[in-house]
C-alpha cells in the first residue's frame, strides 16, 4: 500500500513536471521542471530497487546534465520563446495526437501485463551487482563509452572554440 | 505491490510528453530537453522491466543511456552555441538557410 | 572475489576487438600528433589516419583468416566474443571492409578541402576513425546494449563532423537539424528496444528472437509487440533516411563539408543498413508477416519522394541527397522480396552488392563535387559544374561514369545492385513492385543526365580552373576503378556478397535465408 502511495505521489509529480516543461515559455523554467521530473524518477527507481541508478540519476542527470543546460541558457541569455505559425499548427495537431497516442499505448501495455506485479525488495540493483555486469558481460560497450566520452569532449572543443 | 503496467504507463506518458515537446516547442534548448525527457521515459521502462524479469541487464542499459545522454548533451549544446554565435537566435524556424 | 582477467577478456575477445582497438589507438594518436605539428604539416594527420585504417583492415583480415581456419575445422561462423554480445560473422566482416574503404576514400577527399576551408584540424580525422568504431559495433553487435552504444558513437561523431565548418552558417545549421532529428530518432529507437527487452527479459538478439518466436505463436496480434516493432523500425528508418523520416537528409547533406556528405551517404548509411539488417533478420524475423506491408509502403514512398524531389533540385549535393534517398528505396525492396515468412536470399545479397557498388560510385561523384570547391567558389550548384568538359575533361568523363553507374546503366557497377534487387522481386513474384522500380530507375536517368547535360552542353560560368590535389586524384582513381571493375568483372564481388551471407549466426536465420 505504501509502495502504491509513493508510486502515485512521485508519478504525479513527474507527469506534472513534464507537462510544465512543455507549457512554460521560458527555457529556464522548462529546465527546472525537467529537474523535478528527474528527481521524482530517481525516487521511482528506488521503489523498483534500482539503488545505484537512483543515485546516479540524481548525480549525473539532475546534477551534471541539467547544470550544463542551465549554464548554456544563461550563457546564451535565452529569452522566452516566440510563437510562429508553424508552432501553432504543431500545437493544434500535436496535442490531440499525443493524447490519443498515449492512451492507445497505455491500453496496450495494461492489457499485455494484467496481473504482473513488481515484487518489492527482491531485486537489488546495487553498485556491486551493476559493476559485476559492466566489467564482465558488458565489458565491450563499457570500453566503447570511453571513446564516446572522448568524442563528446573533443566535439565540444571543436565546435565551441573561438577564432584564434 | 504495484502492477508493472503502472510504471509502463507512467513511462509512456512521459515519453509522449517528450515527443510533444519536441514537436511544438520553438526554442532549440527546450527541444533538446524534450529529447532528454524521452530518454528518461525509456530509462523508467527499462528499470521497470528489469525488476519484472529480476535481471540486472535492464539497469545496465539505463546506465549506458545515461552516458549517451550526457555525451549527447555536451555535443548538442556545443552545436547550439555555434549556431547562436553565427545567427543570434534559438528559434529553429529562423534557422532556415537550408530550405526544408 | 577476484576473477582472473582472461576469464572475461579471452584471446578471442582480443582478436575480435582488434580492428576497433587499432582505430581507437590511431584516433588518439592523431589527436596527440596534431598538437606537435606545425600548421603547414597538418596533412600528416590524414596519413596517420590512413595508416590506422590500414592497420584496422589488417586486423579484420586476421579475423577473416581465423574464420577460415575455424571453417576448416568444421566450426564456421562460431566467432562470438564478449559473452555473446559481439559476433564477428562474415556479415560483419563484409561491412567492416566497406566502412574502412568508405572512410579511407573520404579522408583522401578531405585533405585539400579542409585546407581551402582553413579548418585542417587533427580532430577531423580522429572523429572519422572513431565513427568507424561505432559502425563496427553496429555491424557486429549481437546485444542491444552494444548496438545502441555503437549507434550513438557513430551518430555523435557524425554530428560534429557535419558541423565542422563552424564559421559556415550552413554547416552548423545542418549539424543542428541532424542532431535534433538524430537524437529524437535514437530516443524512439531506445523506447522500442525497451519494449523488446520487456517482452524477452534479455538484451541478447538471439534470446529476444527466440522469445518473440514463441510469443508470436501464442499471441500473433500482441499490441505491445507491434508497438515495439513500430518504434524500433521508425528509429532504424530514420537512420537510413527512408521516407517519411527523411527530412533531415537533404539539409544535413547540403550543409556538411562535401567530403563528409560523401562519407555520410556511403559509410554512415551502410552502418545504418547493417544495424537494420541485423535487427530485422536476426531479431525480428518472427514478426516478418507484420513488418512486410510496412516495408512495402515505406519503400514505395521512398522511391516516389526521392525520385520526384531529385527532379527539381538545383544544388548538386541536395540532388545527390534525394538520389541517395531513392537508392534506399531500391534497397528496401530487396528486404521486401521473398515470401511472408522468409526473406529472399537474392534480395539480401542484392542489398549487400548495392551497398558495395554505391560506396564507390557515390563517393566518386562527391569527389568530383569536392574538386569544384576553390577559392571563393563553394561549387555545389549545378551552375558550378557547367562546362566542366572544357575545363577538366578527365573529371567530366569520370563524373559521367559515376552518374551512369548511379542510374544503373549495364556495363557499370550500379547495374548489378539494381539487377539483383529486381531479380529477387521477380523470383518471389512481386511483378508490380518490380515494374514500378524499373520505371523509377528510368526517371532517375533523367536527373542524372541533367548534371551530365550541364557538364557537356553548357558554357562555364566562371573561368576559375579546376585543379586536383593528389589525394583527390587517388580517391577519384580508386572510385572510378571500383565502379568500372565491379561493373565488368562482377563475379569476385558477387561471390564476396554471397560469402557474407553464408553461415549466419543464428540457426533460425540459417533456415530463413534459403
Amino acid at each position: 500500500m505504501l509502495h502504491l502511495a509513493l508510486f502515485l505521489i512521485f508519478g504525479v509529480i513527474a507527469v506534472v513536471g513534464a507537462i510544465n516543461l512543455i507549457a512554460q515559455t521560458h527555457p529556464i523554467n522548462s529546465a527546472l521542471s525537467l529537474v523535478v521530473v528527474m528527481g521524482s524518477l530517481a525516487a521511482e527507481y528506488l521503489l523498483l530497487g534500482a539503488e545505484f541508478l537512483g543515485a546516479i540519476q540524481v548525480i549525473v542527470y539532475a546534477g551534471a546534465i541539467m547544470v550544463l543546460f542551465v549554464f548554456t541558457i544563461m550563457l546564451l541569455n535565452a529569452g522566452a520563446e516566440e510563437q510562429t505559425r508553424g508552432s501553432k499548427v504543431a500545437i493544434i495537431i500535436g496535442i490531440p495526437g499525443m493524447v490519443i497516442g498515449s492512451v492507445a499505448v497505455a491500453w496496450a501495455l495494461i492489457r499485455a501485463h494484467t496481473g504482473a506485479e513488481v515484487p518489492v525488495g527482491s531485486l537489488y540493483g546495487s553498485a556491486q551487482g551493476i559493476g559485476h555486469l559492466l566489467f564482465r558481460d558488458f565489458l565491450l560497450p563499457f570500453e566503447i563509452t570511453s571513446v564516446l566520452i572522448l568524442i563528446a569532449i573533443m566535439g565540444a572543443v571543436v565546435l565551441a572554440r573561438r577564432e584564434s | 505491490m504495484v502492477p508493472i503496467s503502472y510504471y509502463l504507463v507512467l513511462s509512456a506518458i512521459l515519453f509522449a510528453c517528450g515527443v510533444l515537446g519536441f514537436l511544438i516547442k520553438r526554442n532549440v534548448i527546450t527541444i533538446f530537453m524534450s529529447i532528454e525527457l524521452m530518454l528518461n521515459a525509456v530509462n523508467l521502462s527499462f528499470v521497470a522491466f528489469a525488476s519484472y524479469w529480476q535481471a540486472l541487464s535492464g539497469q545496465v542499459f539505463v546506465f549506458f543511456v545515461m552516458v549517451v545522454a550526457a555525451a549527447e548533451a555536451a555535443v548538442g549544446l556545443a552545436i547550439i552555441i555555434a549556431v547562436f554565435r553565427t545567427r543570434q537566435t534559438l528559434n529553429p524556424d529562423r534557422v532556415n538557410l537550408l530550405k526544408l | 572475489m577476484a576473477m582472473p582477467l582472461h576469464q572475461f577478456f579471452t584471446s578471442t575477445d582480443y582478436l575480435l576487438s582488434l580492428p576497433m582497438i587499432m582505430l581507437a589507438l590511431f584516433g588518439m594518436g592523431v589527436l596527440i600528433i596534431d598538437l606537435l605539428l606545425p600548421p603547414e604539416w597538418k596533412r600528416a594527420n590524414a596519413w596517420t589516419a590512413l595508416v590506422g585504417l590500414v592497420f584496422s583492415a589488417i586486423a579484420v583480415y586476421k579475423v577473416q583468416i581465423a574464420d577460415r581456419i575455424a571453417e576448416a575445422h568444421g566450426q564456421a561462423g562460431s566467432f562470438v566474443g564478449f559473452g555473446g554480445s559481439l559476433v564477428a560473422d562474415r556479415f560483419a566482416i563484409y561491412f567492416y571492409y566497406l566502412f574502412l574503404a568508405g572512410a579511407a576514400i573520404a579522408i583522401l577527399m578531405s585533405v585539400k578541402y579542409l585546407e581551402i576551408e582553413r579548418e585542417q584540424h587533427g580532430e577531423f580525422y580522429a572523429l572519422v576513425l572513431f565513427s568507424v568504431i561505432g559502425m563496427m559495433c553496429m555491424a557486429s553487435g549481437y546485444d542491444i546494449v552494444l548496438l545502441f552504444v555503437g549507434l550513438e558513437l557513430m551518430a555523435l561523431s557524425t554530428y560534429v563532423l557535419v558541423g565542422f565548418l563552424r564559421r559556415d552558417q550552413r554547416s552548423n545549421e545542418a549539424a543542428l537539424k541532424y542532431l535534433l532529428l538524430g537524437a529524437f530518432s535514437s530516443g524512439i529507437f531506445a523506447y522500442g528496444l525497451s519494449l523488446f527487452y520487456g517482452l524477452a527479459g534479455s538484451t541478447n538478439l538471439g534470446q529476444i528472437a527466440l522469445t518473440l518466436e514463441q510469443h508470436f505463436l501464442a499471441n500473433p496480434k500482441d499490441p505491445v509487440a507491434i508497438l515495439a516493432l513500430l518504434t524500433t523500425a521508425t528509429g532504424l528508418l530514420f537512420k537510413i533516411a527512408a521516407v517519411p523520416f527523411h527530412q533531415w537528409a537533404p539539409d544535413a547533406y547540403e550543409g556538411a563539408p562535401t567530403s563528409i556528405t560523401g562519407y555520410m551517404s556511403v559509410a554512415v548509411k551502410a552502418a545504418g543498413w547493417a544495424l537494420l539488417l541485423r535487427i530485422f533478420l536476426y531479431m525480428l524475423y518472427p514478426l516478418r508477416p507484420i513488418y512486410l506491408p510496412m516495408i512495402i509502403f515505406v519503400s514505395l514512398a521512398t522511391l516516389t519522394a526521392g525520385n520526384l524531389a531529385a527532379l527539381t533540385q538545383s544544388n548538386l549535393k541536395r540532388l545527390l541527397a534525394y538520389s541517395s534517398i531513392a537508392h534506399v528505396g531500391y534497397m528496401l525492396l530487396g528486404l521486401v522480396a521473398g515470401n511472408t515468412n522468409n526473406a529472399s536470399s537474392t534480395g539480401i545479397k542484392g542489398i549487400m552488392v548495392y551497398l558495395l557498388v554505391y560506396t564507390f560510385m557515390n563517393l566518386g561523384a562527391f569527389a568530383v563535387i569536392t574538386s569544384l570547391r576553390r577559392r571563393d567558389i563553394i561549387g555545389d550548384e549545378i551552375d558550378d559544374i557547367a562546362g566542366l568538359m572544357f575545363k577538366a575533361p578527365t573529371e567530366a568523363i569520370l563524373m559521367l561514369v559515376f552518374l551512369l553507374s548511379l542510374a544503373g546503366i549495364p556495363p557499370l557497377a550500379g547495374f548489378w545492385g539494381k539487377y539483383f534487387i529486381f531479380l529477387s522481386l521477380i523470383e518471389s513474384g512481386h511483378y508490380a513492385l518490380a515494374t514500378v522500380a524499373v520505371l523509377y530507375a528510368v526517371l532517375g536517368l533523367y536527373y542524372y543526365m541533367r548534371i551530365a547535360n550541364a557538364m557537356f552542353m553548357r558554357r562555364a560560368e566562371t573561368a576559375e580552373p579546376v585543379s586536383l590535389s593528389p589525394g583527390l586524384r587517388l580517391a577519384l582513381a580508386i572510385t572510378a576503378l571500383g565502379t568500372v571493375i565491379i561493373g565488368i568483372f562482377p563475379e569476385v564481388f558477387l561471390r564476396a556478397a554471397a560469402w557474407s551471407l553464408s553461415v549466419p549466426q543464428a540457426s533460425a536465420v540459417a533456415g530463413l535465408l534459403k
